[in-house]
């Protein structure tokens, strides 16, 4: 009883938070909303004794990925209405879209993990191990996309800072010899203003 | 559980490829900044033709699945992946020296080319839609930002963010119809999809359908045919001519292999389905191609124009859904990358410092000033055209051959109207380079280096023995499939 | 009815847990007050109470009476949403931790997963302050706390991937009583540069001393929280320092061996201190590490912002990547003392 109640529970909180990425106005309330859409799912994965995918989904994406996202947020000035001047206009497609989509979604995958009857996991016991379940068949059946996962991020990192990077800058570096060697002439030097118009 | 160590010897490639980018990677760091880009270009050629030698000594003419199922080691692979190496060994070679002249940074151009390297191979060899969606983005990932890696060139910006942006909506499209297809076979593995879709339930057709729609259009973007194709001519023009280069050659083929992987091993089942759309792709592809080349006086344009059409031409191959037609499609796909590496080299190599060579009145002339570089310029641009005693006339005969075969003579029709329409600005530049006076400032012959001179006659050259004893590469092709 | 009966008692435990914690944090700051005035040759609050013992009490009754100022402009909401969130993952951190033997609210195999999960979830209220604040020093320091929480976590999470590795498991009271045996078996020797690193980036995690570049008092006058008044700044209040005592607790779950005493496995000694019990054990332990906190506090400068960055990603993370690979090889080929039992 308490485990479908959580489910519902979760079940309409990602789905009401989903759309109110869509829907609200200002790009910062999106993003916190999207930080609870993932919360719930979270919390549905961790339902179905997933907990290693739920914790690491909140980890990853709440704890680090949507925090940078929402520093870029809330240092862009963004303006929420003139980006969605295009919504009402667009709406109709995407709802036919979205429509399609959806109905192919219902039929690819309604026969075999539909309904309510799987929405109840099987009771495990205590002893069960998502993690250490995980951790063998990643590294034995999986190992090949694992390192190539391992490449992808790699490369990630590689192509981000080398589209940024643009050389060491050693402003901060204290250099003694500099500081021994300086004259006064070098750091005080006379200049005459000449007096601004009080108000 | 007993970790059983999964057969290895058909990853040498992979695993060499990949250990040599972290010595290229260290080598950049830690190598001082005037030999950096010297030493780590040498250390990714001696990657590229070590990768080459190791696929030579572990050829294999049988197939062999390892990791479960997720790698696939088959002729297909092994052939795509040996053109993958030989168009980036030419890429980089004319790409070197256009790179040190401007403001790219030399170790990360030739890291992001190894890492696209090893996407290209991986993604040939993939048995899986999850290590074949992995490799897709490790192949992909490094063109956006090479697109982008010349920071004074606002274009090059704008091109990688349009590249970037189709292309993530590209691999969305694929991404999710293969979900469509994991949803009704419950499988990622290519041949299990294989053999549970033969069994065409009715109900389930229709998703099958779909899912082949969304398949086939996130393919055909990295192809850069039709529907998807209104990135190439701004990626081609925006980015730098060396990364364009790059672009135009090996991911092309890996494209193709991938196009075999998801058509011929997943579901050629469907080959009902599947062949209409490809009908309607290289029509339009041809006729877009073709027609709008024409009016395009960037030459860099002109030939992302020219792809779009070549892409059509192969499509033809593989639309005929026999081994016969794969062949022929293949074929076609490596004689282009030959070609395209060439035409694009050429500009690489007679762009210099503060000059840019990418227009077509740039070659205005260039017979009285590099009688050598003009000669074999015209011999790629016949090859581009189809013109006899080149290879690319062999890539259309054997296309079309195919197409006679497979009793569709209208297409071949078509597809030869297109190839005469085609020719006509294939056969202007070469009218600009040999009739035209060359502008005044332009008079003295261009300085391009030894090294580069012999790689240019190799490629021209090449193309013209490849036309002239086609047969090698074409059992090499047939020997495939 | 049972279900029932099973929330209402889970509630109970729950509030024993809050509640002590909730009293540790106030005789926190009073004894954070008294230790740092005894390191200045000072006296430190003496007036309420003997010896100032009734301080904190008459600290929070201040905080409370106060008026909760909400500026105008800002996002009424989140603002006062911001001190809540801040707060919640702080205490709801304390539910997998093992007090002593089979002493938990909830033994969960992912038990460090969860810990770092919910140390990561509290910077949320830091920028959400920040930014509903609609002031600039608040946001200036809600996100320098974005900044510096991302960086330290990942120098944090692989101090933690060697723990786990250590001792095959990410369930607290395994981690501990993979510890067992004398006080030579404790993590803080094998995993000696893990222990460092988790320490130092603990205190940034909290944006303690010498961390404390969101507050930044000299130079972003408060911080985050500049904007908050009475309670909200109380819950504020309470959300660093239970913070700082949950990471003290970690600390010593994960490399002073938790509840185990550090007698265990010495012949005499042993039987002498056999009759304590092991939450004392934890407390002692967990008290040395808030000391420490304060002791930090009373003898270092702020550090520079881009020093912080510096430390957390050119000196922490490549120590923890060599040490877990160290860590890695010990295991694997049960290098004694500490990885030779068997079934470990």
């Amino acid at each position: 009883m308490i485990q479908q109640f959580i489910f519902y529970l979760f079940s309409a909180m990602a789905i009401a938070t989903a759309a109110m990425v869509i829907i609200s106005k200002s790009p910062v309330r999106a993003a916190l909303f999207l930080v609870v859409t993932f919360i719930a799912s979270a919390g549905l994965w961790i339902l179905l004794q997933a907990e290693f995918l739920g914790l690491v989904l909140i980890l990853v994406y709440v704890g680090a990925v949507m925090t940078l996202f929402l520093f870029v947020v809330m240092m862009l000035d963004m303006d929420g209405i003139e980006l969605r001047s295009g919504f009402v206009q667009y709406l109709p497609f995407a709802l036919i879209v979205l429509s399609v989509m959806l109905a192919f979604i219902i039929l690819a995958v309604w026969h075999t993990s539909f309904g309510l009857g799987h929405a109840n996991p099987s009771k495990e016991t205590a002893a069960y191990n998502n993690i250490a379940l995980l951790g063998s068949v990643l590294y034995t059946q999986y190992a090949y996309p694992f390192v190539l996962a391992g490449a992808l991020l790699l490369l990630a990192i590689i192509a981000a800072i080398s589209l940024t990077f643009r050389g060491t800058r050693n402003a901060k570096k204290q250099r003694v010899e500099w500081q021994v060697s300086v004259r006064a002439q070098d750091r005080l030097y006379k200049t005459s203003m000449k007096n601004e118009k009080r108000l | 559980m007993l970790l059983q160590l999964p057969r290895i010897t058909p990853l040498f490639p992979e695993i060499f490829v990949l250990f040599m980018i972290a010595v290229v990677l260290l080598a950049g760091l830690f190598a001082k900044p005037r030999i950096a880009g010297r030493l780590t270009y040498l250390l990714t050629q001696t990657t590229l033709m070590g990768a080459c030698i190791l696929t030579f000594r572990f050829y294999d003419t049988e197939t062999i699945t390892t990791f479960n199922g997720m790698f696939i080691h088959d002729p297909l692979s092994q052939v795509s992946t040996l053109f993958v190496y030989v168009t980036t060994v030419f890429t980089l070679a004319y790409a070197r020296q256009y790179i040190e002249e401007r403001s790219i940074q030399q170790p990360e151009y030739y890291i992001l080319t190894l890492f696209s390297v090893l996407g290209m191979m991986a993604l040939i060899s993939a048995g899986n839609f999850l290590s074949l969606y992995v490799s897709l983005e490790l192949f992909s990932l490094p063109l956006y930002a090479m697109v982008a890696l010349r920071r004074d060139l606002a274009a090059g910006s704008e091109a990688a963010m349009k590249y970037f942006i189709t292309g993530a909506v590209a691999s969305g499209m694929l991404l999710y119809g293969i979900s469509m297809l994991f949803g009704t076979t419950n499988s990622l593995d290519l041949n299990v999809v294989a053999s549970t879709t033969i069994t065409l339930n009715p109900t389930m057709v229709i998703i099958y359908r779909f899912a082949l729609v969304f398949i086939i259009a996130g393919v055909i973007f990295k192809l850069g045919a039709v529907p998807f194709h209104m990135w190439v001519p701004d990626v081609y023009q925006g980015a730098p001519t060396s990364v364009t280069l790059f672009i135009s050659g090996a991911p092309k083929i890996a494209a193709l292999a991938l196009l075999f992987r998801l058509l011929t091993t997943a579901l050629p089942s469907l080959h009902l389905q599947w062949t209409p759309i490809l009908i309607a792709i290289s029509i339009t592809s041809m006729a877009l191609g073709n027609l709008v080349a024409i009016v395009q006086t960037d030459l860099k344009r002109m030939l992302a124009y020219s792809s779009i059409a070549h892409m059509g031409y192969t499509l033809l191959g593989i639309l005929t859904a026999g081994a016969v037609g794969y062949s022929a499609g293949l074929f076609y796909m490596i004689s282009y990358s030959i070609m395209a590496v060439g035409a694009f080299g050429l500009l690489t190599l007679m762009s210099r410092a503060g000059v840019e060579v990418d227009k077509v009145g740039d070659l205005r002339g260039l017979n009285a000033r590099n009688p050598w570089l003009a000669l074999m310029m015209l011999f790629l641009m016949f090859s581009m055209a189809g013109l006899p005693p080149t290879v690319g006339f062999f890539a259309k005969l054997g296309v079309l051959q195919a197409l006679i075969d497979a009793h569709l003579v209208w297409l071949a029709v078509l597809a030869l109207i297109f190839a005469i329409i085609g020719a006509y600005y294939y056969i202007r530049v070469v009218k600009v380079m040999y009739f035209e006076e060359p502008d005044s400032q332009q008079l003295q012959p261009m300085q391009i280096s030894g090294d580069m001179r012999f790689i240019i006659s190799i490629n021209g050259l090449g193309v013209l023995v490849l036309g002239l004893f086609p047969s090698a590469l074409i059992d090499l092709c047939r020997s495939v499939f | 009815m049972d279900t029932i009966m099973n929330l209402l008692w889970i509630a109970l435990k729950i509030l024993a847990i809050v509640l002590p914690l909730t009293i540790s944090v106030a005789y926190l700051t009073l004894a954070e007050r008294k230790v740092i005035a005894y390191m200045h040759s000072r006296i430190g609050p003496n007036r309420v109470g003997f010896l100032g013992l009734l301080q904190p009490f008459a600290d929070v009754l201040k905080l409370l009476l106060k008026e909760m100022v909400i500026p105008s402009q800002s996002n009424r909401y989140l603002f006062l949403a911001a001190p809540v969130l801040v707060l919640a993952p702080a205490l709801a951190a304390w539910a997998v931790i093992p007090f002593s033997k089979g002493l938990v609210l909830a033994n969960i195999n992912a038990g460090l997963l969860y810990i770092f999960m919910m140390s990561s979830l509290s910077v949320y209220g830091v920028l959400i302050a920040g930014w509903a604040s609609n002031s600039k020093y608040a946001m200036l320091g809600a996100l320098r706390a974005a900044a510096q929480t991302v960086s330290y976590e990942i120098a944090m999470g692989f101090a933690f991937v060697g723990v786990l590795l250590a001792a095959g498991s990410m369930n607290l009271q395994t981690i501990v009583l993979a510890q067992s045996g004398n006080i030579l078996h404790w993590y803080f020797l094998p995993l000696l540069p893990l222990f460092f690193v988790y320490w130092i980036s603990g205190v940034a995690e909290t944006n303690r001393h010498p961390f404390d570049m969101v507050e930044g008092e000299s130079e972003i006058v408060a911080g985050f929280h500049v904007e908050y008044a009475g309670a909200g700044f109380a819950l504020f209040f309470l959300a660093e320092y239970a913070n700082m005592i949950l990471i003290s607790a970690v600390a010593s779950l994960l490399f002073l061996g938790g509840w185990l005493s550090p007698f265990e496995g010495i012949p005499l000694l042993e039987n002498v201190f056999a009759f304590v019990p092991g939450l004392v054990w934890f407390v002692l332990k967990m008290g040395f590490f808030l000391f420490l906190y304060i002791w930090l506090r009373a003898t270092f400068p702020r550090y520079r912002y881009d020093q912080v960055m510096r430390l957390g990603w050119k000196v922490l993370i490549p120590i923890t990547l060599i040490w877990i690979v160290v860590v890695s090889f010990a295991v694997k080929f049960n290098i004694g003392p500490w990885f030779n039992q068997a079934g470990v």
